[in-house]
């Protein structure tokens, strides 16, 4: 049993400490907007944030997000940047089978977050270790821009 | 296997389901052509559910909601979209009040008028449902005005409908749909309706936003990972090392001591480990020790498979096509021109790994699933549990990509889910989850093929004699699909695109050797089938001899394109776009560019791409750019064309810079991105997407972006670097 800060709530977790928070949040919790792609770290579709850095919840055990605040795509829009990147997002129909985006989504909100007006190589820096298998990418790095100058 | 896709409707009946509103026609037709929006008027009321439910695809709430039942897997192709914008186009609907829910299985109501069954594959989801679509929303839109006309007592030609709203001008009397609705399920079905001339078209060909952003942006989306049953228990299944494994004993005691796992149970291919979440599963697997029964398993490596198949290419095969006497003209030549390619396999690698989820319960089997072959599946189920295919209901939810892997022929992963829940008396719901390293070695990869090509140039440079010839495993031959799909010995998928070959040579031969004898690896399609290789041997082939002839590849390709005017179409309006006639701009810093093309059909659409690169000193390159050009028919939705076009590239290049699956004593190699890398964004070139105007009927675009990517990359290095890739993938062969 833990206890973990979600979404700016306590909430008890029935499964052991060295459950990764992926598993901890689809299968304790129920919140599946976070997705489960490759289990090692590979392909970002369990981007959540911890304390505000965009973490692949696949391979952070439980036991490593005790007192720190948890963000997941199910709550991101409630901040400005998460908004524009969602709304950005929605304008440029960026997402095909969308099993990627709510990492997608979290990666991009960490980045316009610690650098409002990211450059393409930023873009690339930042967002290389998430995957999209529909090689939505041409749309991810225009929304990216498109949320950055909705932001200025 | 009982099914074969010609069984799908053995019955002639019509119908009809009472329900609590009133009586919806449920129409059982012997084709699936009459099944289209309602059938044959009838005098019942089309009221399901307190919503006006005038065909099995439509129904519009008291609220005005416009629900669209979509008869297709929703995989990014952005088929709900394409599918609600035809129903919406003819009902003069709000697009903003249209939602979509996927269809069950019921092949007869959602069958795919293209084939004998239900499902979604070969990028024929709007092709074959263009008019179906249109007339159900038509047919609602005449209830509609029906009703209006008979509240108002005016006649309904002076009735017009726009954007949701139901009008009388001479009288100024309003209405939305759904104020209509009940009045409207009162209304005679229509017997027939007419569409609208295109010109009047509000919706197709705009750009309709998808209807499934929202879902997708806000972590809504509800994929078959995401389906949680009350009581379920999460699968994880140890499967053979090798293809033809099975379990010869097995020692759980470990696995059954992890807290948390509810059973170990032995199947046909492997051993599950059942818990209530998967992390607690998949715990109790690595603790199993499971002894494996290889007399049978598969033990081949792919460097003995492809050296196997360059031998068979000597000896001529079943012929797939053959034109005048190609080995008459070659032997007549003063030069013979020849290479071979080789492919590897390919994972689909889809960024859901597959999954299941199903119940049994009261004779009954429910599926949750990103449901691709609604009707194989549900016979295959069905027979797995010894009941009728009508006790299997299919639920089909969003699929995290598939790329044709869902469509598997066996029903592979289903009947897996199908053997566990049977396993434990169906006690409780099963999700069964494969991780990425089970669904990256759990085979029905694209399978190796390895390609001989020769041919002779006339005395003007163009093509006088070419044989083909293809080695590799037939996807089809023990499916379902094999009576329709392999004639005389000949898979039709493995030749596709070379026996096709558009250009005008006198002595053209294509022949075919299959593999599956010797080569038990499981195989399936994988986004543009035989073209995924076909186009890479043909296009490059081409090239070779344009650059032998001394000739433009454009205009030597269109010189031999003259009754092919739409493959001509495409090329010449990428090598416009592209700027083909200007010289490429030389890199700043002194690296090597170059330029190549391919154009390719492939379910019956026409692409065209230019590729350019730049080549560093080390061999290292970048794709820069890719312009594309595409004619399939009339346009639904342009956007979602451009970005089929844009991911179609997008998956063409991860494949061909480093896709590849090997085997080694019958192990695969892979396991997960680490050693099968996928496409990245800075990877990622810029695309530019140009549509050819046409009128023609519409075709998909699902799969046709994927194959001349590949070719025109290599041409695109040959031009830079003078090397041409003869082996797939590229990899680090230029680095050498």
């Amino acid at each position: 049993m833990a206890t973990i800060n979600l979404n700016g709530r306590d909430v008890a977790v029935d499964l052991p400490d060295d459950t990764p928070l992926l598993w901890a949040l689809r299968d304790g919790l129920n919140m599946t907007g976070t997705k489960f792609g490759c289990g090692i770290a590979m392909c970002g579709a369990c981007t959540v944030h911890v304390d505000g850095q965009a973490t692949r919840s696949c391979v952070t055990p439980l036991s490593a997000v005790k007192g720190k605040k948890i963000t997941t795509v199910e709550s991101v829009g409630e901040a400005k940047v998460g908004a524009a990147v969602q709304a950005a997002w929605q304008k440029l129909d960026v997402v095909q089978c969308g099993y990627c985006q709510s990492g997608q989504i979290m990666s991009a909100t960490a980045l316009l977050a610690s650098n409002p007006k990211p450059t393409d190589a930023d873009i690339d820096a930042a967002m290389s270790g998430n995957v999209c298998r529909c090689a939505t990418y041409v749309r991810i790095r225009a929304a990216i821009h498109e949320a950055a100058k909705s932001l200025a | 296997m009982n099914f074969r896709i010609e069984n799908a409707f053995q019955t002639t009946r019509r119908g009809f389901l009472k329900s609590g509103a009133g009586l919806a026609l449920a129409v059982v037709a012997p084709t699936v052509a009459l099944a289209e929006t309602g059938g044959p008027g009838h005098a019942g009321s089309a009221m399901v559910d307190g919503e006006f439910s005038p065909n099995a695809f439509l129904r519009i709430g008291t609220d005005g909601t416009v629900t669209v039942v979509s008869k297709h897997l929703e995989m990014g192709q952005g088929i709900y979209t394409g599918l609600a914008t035809l129903v919406a186009e003819e009902l003069d609907a709000d697009w903003s009040r249209v939602t979509v829910e996927g269809a069950p299985a019921d092949a007869k109501r959602y069958g795919n008028l293209f084939w004998k069954a239900q499902g979604t594959g070969g990028s024929t989801a709007i092709a074959n449902s263009y008019e179906q679509m249109r007339r159900a929303g038509a047919t609602a839109r005449a209830m509609l005005v029906g009703a209006a006309a008979a509240q108002w007592k005016v006649p309904a030609s002076q009735i017009t409908v726009k954007n949701g709203v139901v009008s009388h001008a001479p009288s100024g009397k309003k209405a939305g749909f759904g104020e209509l609705a009940e009045a409207a399920g009162k209304q005679p079905v229509p017997a027939s309706v007419k569409l609208k001339d295109p010109k009047q078209f509000n919706l197709i060909g705009r750009s309709a936003p998808r209807v499934d952003s929202l879902a997708k942006t806000t972590g809504r989306a509800i994929f078959t990972q995401d389906v949680k049953l009350p009581g379920m228990l999460v699968a994880v299944v140890a499967h053979p090392p090798r293809f033809g494994g099975r379990v010869k004993s097995v020692d759980d005691k470990a696995a059954r001591a992890v807290k948390g796992v509810a059973d170990v149970v032995v199947i046909a291919n492997g051993v599950a480990v059942l818990a209530s979440d998967y992390w607690t599963a998949k715990k109790g697997r690595d603790a199993l020790k499971v002894e494996w029964d290889e007399s049978q398993a598969y033990r081949g490596s792919s460097d003995a498979i492809v050296a196997d198949y360059h031998e068979r290419a000597k000896k001529a095969g079943l012929v797939a096509r053959n034109d005048g006497n190609a080995e008459a003209a070659l032997a007549k030549a003063g030069k013979v021109f020849e290479a071979e390619y080789v492919f590897p396999f390919l994972a689909h690698a889809s960024m859901e790994p597959l999954n299941c989820v199903m119940k049994f319960e009261n004779g009954q089997c429910e599926v949750w699933n990103g449901e691709q072959l609604h009707t194989a599946d549900q016979f295959a189920i069905a027979k797995a549990f010894g009941i009728e295919a009508d006790r299997v209901k299919v639920n089909m939810v969003y699929a995290g990509g598939s790329f044709g892997r869902r469509a598997n022929p066996q029903s592979d992963y289903l009947l897996e889910t199908a053997q566990i829940v049977k396993a434990i008396n169906g006690r409780a719901p099963v999700k069964l989850v494969w991780s990425r390293e089970d669904d990256m070695r759990g085979g029905f990869y694209r399978p190796i093929y390895l390609h001989r090509v020769r041919a002779a140039l006339d005395a003007k440079g163009m093509p006088v004699a070419w044989q083909q010839r293809i080695v590799g495993q037939s996807i089809i031959a023990g499916s379902p699909f094999e009576p329709v799909l392999v004639k005389d010995g000949i898979d039709v998928t493995s030749v596709e695109g070379a026996a096709t070959l558009p250009y005008a040579i006198p002595n053209l031969n294509v022949d075919l050797h299959t593999t599956n004898a010797d080569v038990k690896v499981p195989v399936q399609w994988w986004r543009s089938v035989g073209s995924t290789h076909t186009a890479y041997a043909t296009e490059l082939f081409l090239d070779d001899l344009a650059m032998a002839a001394g000739k433009d590849p454009v205009a030597y390709r269109l010189a031999l394109l003259k009754k092919h005017p739409r493959h001509a179409g495409v090329l010449k309006l990428a090598a416009e776009k592209a700027g083909w006639n200007k010289p490429l701009a030389p890199a700043a810093d002194g690296a090597k560019r170059g330029r190549g093309v391919a154009v390719h059909e492939s379910f019956n659409s026409f692409v065209a791409e230019v590729v350019e690169v730049t080549v560093q000193k080390d061999g290292s390159f970048k794709v820069d750019r890719v312009v594309c050009a595409v004619d399939c028919g009339v346009v639904v939705n342009p956007d979602v064309v451009k970005a089929q076009m844009e991911g179609g590239i997008g998956y063409a290049l991860a494949a061909a810079l480093t896709g590849s699956i090997t085997l080694k004593d019958g192990l695969v190699e892979q396991s997960n991105f680490n050693d099968y890398p996928v496409l990245r964004i800075n990877e990622m070139p810029r695309v530019e997407v140009h549509i050819v105007k046409s009128a023609a009927a519409p075709t998909g675009v699902g799969e046709p972006g994927v194959p001349p990517l590949a070719p025109a990359l290599a041409s695109a290095l040959r031009a830079a670097t003078g090397k041409t890739i003869h082996t797939l993938p590229i990899g680090e062969q230029l680095q050498a």
